[in-house]
C-alpha cells in the first residue's frame, strides 16, 4: 500500500465515522426532543393531542386530589391559564401545592394532560429555570424563596 | 479574623500566579535560565497559599463562623463534622476555592517532580498552568469570594441542602474536580509544545500519566457521582443524561482518546497533531462542564448556583483559553513534523478507529447537551434534549467501537495481520456466541438485541483475557512458565486488560439493570406485603427516629425470600426543620450483585403508605466495572516505564545500570 492510499484509507475512515456520527445526531434531533411549554402556550398553541412536551408552571392552591392506588389530579397554572394533569406513581419530596414543577408527558383527547414524569423544585432556592422564565413572562413572578427567607439577617456584605 | 487571612492568602496567590504566568514565559522566550527558574518557587508558594486559604475556609466551616456569609448559608451548628467539612465544597464558591486548590497542587506536583524536564519545557508547562490559575482566582476574588462577612452575625445558619449531606457526595466533587483540573497539565504541556514548535516521543511519556491520573479520578467521580444519584434521588436511576452528568461524560470520552492516541505517539511518534488536538479538547470540555455547572445556565437537579455575572465570566474565561489554544493551534500545529507511517490494519490503526468512535461519541453527547443552550438563546423555544436523543446516538457509535477493543492489543504495531488476531479471538467470540443462545433461551423472546448486547459484554471481557492468555502462553505452555511470563508482563498490559475487561463489567451491568429491572409501586397498611421476584416484602410499620439536625420517619420491611428470613429494610423520609425540607432515604439490600432497593412515597391520611420496590438485577456491576477500569489505571500508572516523570523509557535506563 503507498503512502497516499494509506492517508486515503484513514481519511476515508474518519469521513464515514463522522457521516454516521452526524447522521444518527440529524435523526435523534427529529425524533426524541420534547418541547417545554407553559400553560398558556399550551392552551393557545392548540397543540394537538398525543404530542410529548413538558409544561411548567405552579401547582395550583387546593388542586390537588387523589384516586384510586397512587392516581393523583392536580392543576399547573402560570397564572393566566391552568392546564388538568393527571399522573399515576410517587410524587418527588418536594411536590407541593404552590410550588414550581414540570411535568412531561401528553394531552389526551378529553384535555387532560396525562404525565409520565413529574420533576419538582429542588430547594426552595432553586426554581425550574423554565418554569420561572415562563412565570415572569405571564407578569407572576413572585419570588416566592426571598420572601421566605426574608425574616433571617441576610445582607450580602458586597 | 481567620476569613480575613484566607481572603489575603487568594490575593497574594493570585499576585504570585501572574508573575508565574509571565517571568518563565519571557525567560523561556530570551532563554533565560534565571526567569525561567521562576516557575518552580513561584508554583510552591502559589500552592501554599491556596492551601492556606483553603484551611481557613475549613476552619470557618468546623467553627460554625456565621459572620462568614459562605459559612451561614450552607451550614448549620448541629450539622455533623463530616458534613461541615463536606459543605465547604458543597456550594458555589467553595468549590470554586477546591477547583483553584486542585489546579495548584497539579502545578507544584509539576514544580516537584519535573527535575528532569527540559528547562524551557518547564517553564513553559508552568507559566500555562498558572495562567489558568491567575484567571480562576481574579473569578473568585471578583464575584465568588467565601470570606464575604455579614456586619452582624446571625445566630444560627441555613444548612446545607439536605440533598447534599450525604457521604457519597462527600467525596464525588473532589474526585471529579481532581478529574477535570488533572487534564489542565495535558493541556498545558499541549501549549508549551505549541509555544515552542516542537513536539517528540518524550512529550507523550511525560503528559500520558498525567491524562492517566486524571482519567482514573475522573472514572471513580463519575461512577460516585452516578452510585450517588442512584440511591439518593429515589427513582432507581443511575444515570439520566443530565447536563451536569454530560459534562463530566465529555471529558471522560476525551481523555479516554487522548490516551489512546498518546499511546501511539509515545510508541511510535505518530498522530503528534491530533494527540496535541485532544490534549486542547480534553481540558477545553472540562472548562465547558465547569462553566456549565457553576455559571447555572442549566435546568437541572445540580443547579444550585444561579447568578448570570459568574456565568459571563466564566464564559470569558472560556473563550480566552478554548479560542486562544485553538488559534495557537492553528497557527502552529502545520510546523510540527508528521511522524511514523503505518498500515491501517496495526495496532496504530485500531487506536484510530478508537479514537474516531469515541471523539464521535463525545461530540454526539457535546450536541446534546449544548443544543437545548443554543436553541433557547436563538430562536427562545425550550426544549429538552433526554435518553432517548443520547440513546439513539450514543450506543451505535459505542457499539462498533467495543467490537474493535480486543484487537487493539492482540494488533501488531505498524502492520496488523487482521486474520490472526481474529483466529486468536475465536474463543472470546465463542463466549460470546454461547451467551447469546443462553440468554436467547432463557428469555424465549423479548428484545432481540438484549441477548446480543449480553453477548457483546462477555465478547469484551473474554477478549481482555485472551490478551493475557496470548501473552503468558497461558494453554500452551507448563503453567510454571506462563506464571513467570506474567510476573514479566509490562504493568501497562495488565492495566490495559483490566481497564478493557472493566468495560465488559460496566456493560454487563448496564444492560442487565436496564433490561431486566422490576418495579412494583403500592399502597400499603402495617402487615400488608409487597412481593417482587422471589422475595416478599412485608411492612411492619413505622418509627421516628431522631438524627442530629433532621428527623427520620423510618418504615420496617421484613424481606423473605420462599419464606426464610433475609433481612429487614427501613427506608425513611428525613426532615430536616433547618430547611424545612425532607428527603427520601432509600434502603438497599444487597443480594450477590443484584440490589433490592425500596423508597418512600407520601403517607396517606388513612394511614397507608405508599412505596416504590425495584429489583435491580446486575446493578452493582456498572459501578464495580469503573473500579475495574480505575484499578487497571492505576496498574499501568505504576508501569516504571510510565512513572509520573520519567523522561527517558526504562531500556536506556536499565541499559546504564544493569543491576537495577
Amino acid at each position: 500500500m503507498t503512502r497516499r492510499q494509506r492517508r486515503f484509507s484513514l481519511i476515508g475512515a474518519a469521513l464515514g465515522v463522522l457521516a454516521l456520527a452526524i447522521g444518527l445526531v440529524l435523526s435523534a434531533l427529529k425524533e426524541s426532543i420534547v418541547f417545554f411549554n407553559s400553560p398558556t402556550e399550551l392552551v393557545e398553541k392548540h397543540i394537538k393531542p398525543g404530542t410529548r412536551m413538558r409544561i411548567g408552571g405552579l401547582v395550583k392552591e387546593g388542586s390537588i386530589s387523589r384516586g384510586e392506588g397512587l392516581a393523583v389530579h392536580f392543576e399547573v397554572t402560570d397564572g393566566t391559564r391552568s392546564v388538568p394533569v393527571g399522573y399515576q406513581g410517587l410524587l418527588p419530596d418536594l411536590f407541593r401545592e404552590g410550588q414550581g414543577v414540570v411535568v412531561e408527558g401528553a394531552l389526551d383527547s378529553d384535555g387532560i394532560f396525562r404525565a409520565d414524569n413529574v420533576l419538582a423544585k429542588h430547594d426552595e432556592r432553586y426554581m425550574p429555570k423554565a418554569v420561572a422564565d415562563a412565570l415572569k413572562k405571564q407578569g407572576h413572578w413572585k419570588d416566592d424563596y426571598e420572601r421566605k427567607l426574608g425574616a433571617a439577617p441576610a445582607r450580602r456584605a458586597e | 479574623m481567620i476569613a480575613e487571612f484566607g481572603h489575603y492568602a487568594l490575593v497574594l496567590a493570585f499576585a504570585l500566579a501572574l508573575v508565574q504566568a509571565s517571568v518563565p514565559l519571557a525567560g523561556a522566550r530570551k532563554n533565560d535560565p534565571v526567569l525561567m527558574a521562576v516557575a518552580g518557587p513561584t508554583a510552591l508558594a502559589q500552592f501554599c497559599f491556596i492551601a492556606f486559604a483553603f484551611a481557613a475556609l475549613i476552619i470557618c466551616y468546623v467553627r460554625s463562623d456565621f459572620s462568614v456569609l459562605n459559612v451561614f448559608e450552607n451550614s448549620h451548628s448541629a450539622k455533623p463534622l463530616v458534613y461541615k467539612l463536606t459543605g465547604v465544597w458543597g456550594n458555589h464558591e467553595g468549590s470554586m476555592l477546591l477547583w483553584v486548590f486542585i489546579l495548584s497542587i497539579f502545578g507544584a506536583l509539576v514544580a516537584l517532580f519535573g527535575a528532569n524536564l527540559p528547562a524551557r519545557l518547564k517553564a513553559n508547562v508552568l507559566a500555562v498552568q498558572s495562567s489558568i490559575a491567575a484567571a480562576f482566582l481574579l473569578f473568585i476574588l471578583i464575584t465568588s469570594n467565601p470570606f464575604l462577612r455579614i456586619p452582624e452575625a446571625p445566630f444560627e445558619g441555613r444548612d446545607l441542602n439536605p440533598v447534599l449531606q450525604d457521604p457519597g457526595l462527600a467525596i464525588h466533587p473532589p474526585l471529579l474536580y481532581v478529574g477535570y483540573v488533572g487534564l489542565s497539565i495535558s493541556f498545558s504541556f499541549a501549549i508549551a509544545a505549541l509555544i515552542d514548535g516542537r513536539i517528540d516521543a518524550a512529550w507523550a511519556r511525560w503528559v500520558r500519566p498525567w491524562t492517566l491520573l486524571a482519567w482514573i479520578f475522573l472514572t471513580l467521580g463519575i461512577a460516585m457521582g452516578s452510585y450517588w444519584a442512584y440511591y439518593t434521588l429515589g427513582w432507581g436511576g443511575w444515570w439520566f443524561w443530565d447536563p451536569v452528568e454530560n459534562a463530566s461524560l465529555v471529558p471522560w470520552l476525551a481523555a479516554t482518546a487522548l490516551l489512546h492516541s498518546a499511546l501511539v505517539m509515545e510508541k511510535r511518534d505518530a498522530l503528534k497533531v491530533w494527540t496535541i488536538l485532544l490534549a486542547l479538547l480534553a481540558f477545553s470540555f472540562s472548562l465547558i462542564g465547569t462553566f456549565l455547572v457553576r455559571s447555572g445556565v442549566l435546568t437541572s437537579v445540580h443547579a444550585f448556583a444561579n447568578d448570570p455575572t459568574r456565568g459571563v465570566f466564566i464564559l470569558g474565561i472560556l473563550a480566552l483559553f478554548i479560542g486562544g489554544s485553538l488559534a495557537l493551534f492553528a497557527l502552529r500545529a502545520p510546523m510540527l513534523k508528521q511522524g511514523g507511517l503505518f498500515a491501517p490494519v496495526s495496532r496504530e490503526g485500531a487506536l484510530v478507529l478508537n479514537n474516531l468512535f469515541l471523539v464521535s461519541a463525545c461530540a454526539t453527547v457535546f450536541i446534546g447537551t449544548v443544543y437545548p443552550l443554543a436553541l433557547e438563546a436563538l430562536t427562545g423555544d425550550k426544549i429538552s434534549v433526554g435518553a432517548p436523543f443520547f440513546n439513539a446516538t450514543f450506543a451505535p457509535l459505542f457499539i462498533p467501537l467495543l467490537v474493535v477493543v480486543p484487537f487493539g492489543p492482540l494488533l501488531a504495531w505498524k502492520r496488523g495481520d487482521l486474520l490472526g488476531v481474529a483466529q486468536r479471538l475465536v474463543g472470546a467470540a465463542a463466549v460470546a456466541v454461547i451467551a447469546v443462545a443462553v440468554v436467547f433461551a432463557m428469555e424465549g423472546g423479548g428484545p432481540i438485541l438484549v441477548p446480543f448486547a449480553i453477548g457483546l459484554a462477555l465478547y469484551v471481557m473474554a477478549g481482555a483475557l485472551t490478551e493475557i492468555v496470548e501473552r503468558t502462553g497461558l494453554l500452551r505452555v507448563s503453567l510454571a512458565t506462563a506464571f513467570a511470563r506474567a510476573k514479566g508482563l509490562p504493568r501497562s498490559a495488565w492495566g490495559a486488560a483490566f481497564a478493557h475487561f472493566g468495560l465488559g463489567i460496566t456493560l454487563l451491568g448496564v444492560i442487565g439493570e436496564t433490561q431486566w429491572s422490576l418495579e412494583r409501586i403500592a399502597e400499603l397498611r402495617p402487615g400488608q406485603s409487597i412481593s417482587i421476584r422471589r422475595y416478599d416484602l412485608q411492612f411492619d410499620g413505622m418509627a421516628t427516629r431522631q438524627g442530629p439536625n433532621y428527623r427520620d420517619l423510618a418504615a420496617h420491611f421484613t424481606v423473605r425470600r420462599h419464606g426464610d428470613f433475609v433481612g429487614v429494610m427501613e427506608p425513611a423520609k428525613r426532615n430536616f426543620p433547618s430547611r424545612a425540607t425532607a428527603t427520601t432515604q432509600t434502603a438497599l439490600m444487597t443480594r450477590g450483585v443484584s440490589q433490592l432497593y425500596l423508597s418512600l412515597g407520601d403517607a396517606n391520611p388513612d394511614g397507608s403508605l405508599a412505596v416504590r420496590l425495584y429489583y435491580k438485577p446486575l446493578v452493582l456491576l456498572i459501578w464495580f466495572g469503573a473500579l475495574v477500569m480505575a484499578i487497571g489505571g492505576v496498574l499501568s500508572l505504576s508501569d516504571r516505564r510510565l512513572r509520573v516523570g520519567a523522561p527517558k523509557p526504562a531500556r536506556s535506563k536499565a541499559a546504564l545500570s544493569p543491576a537495577e
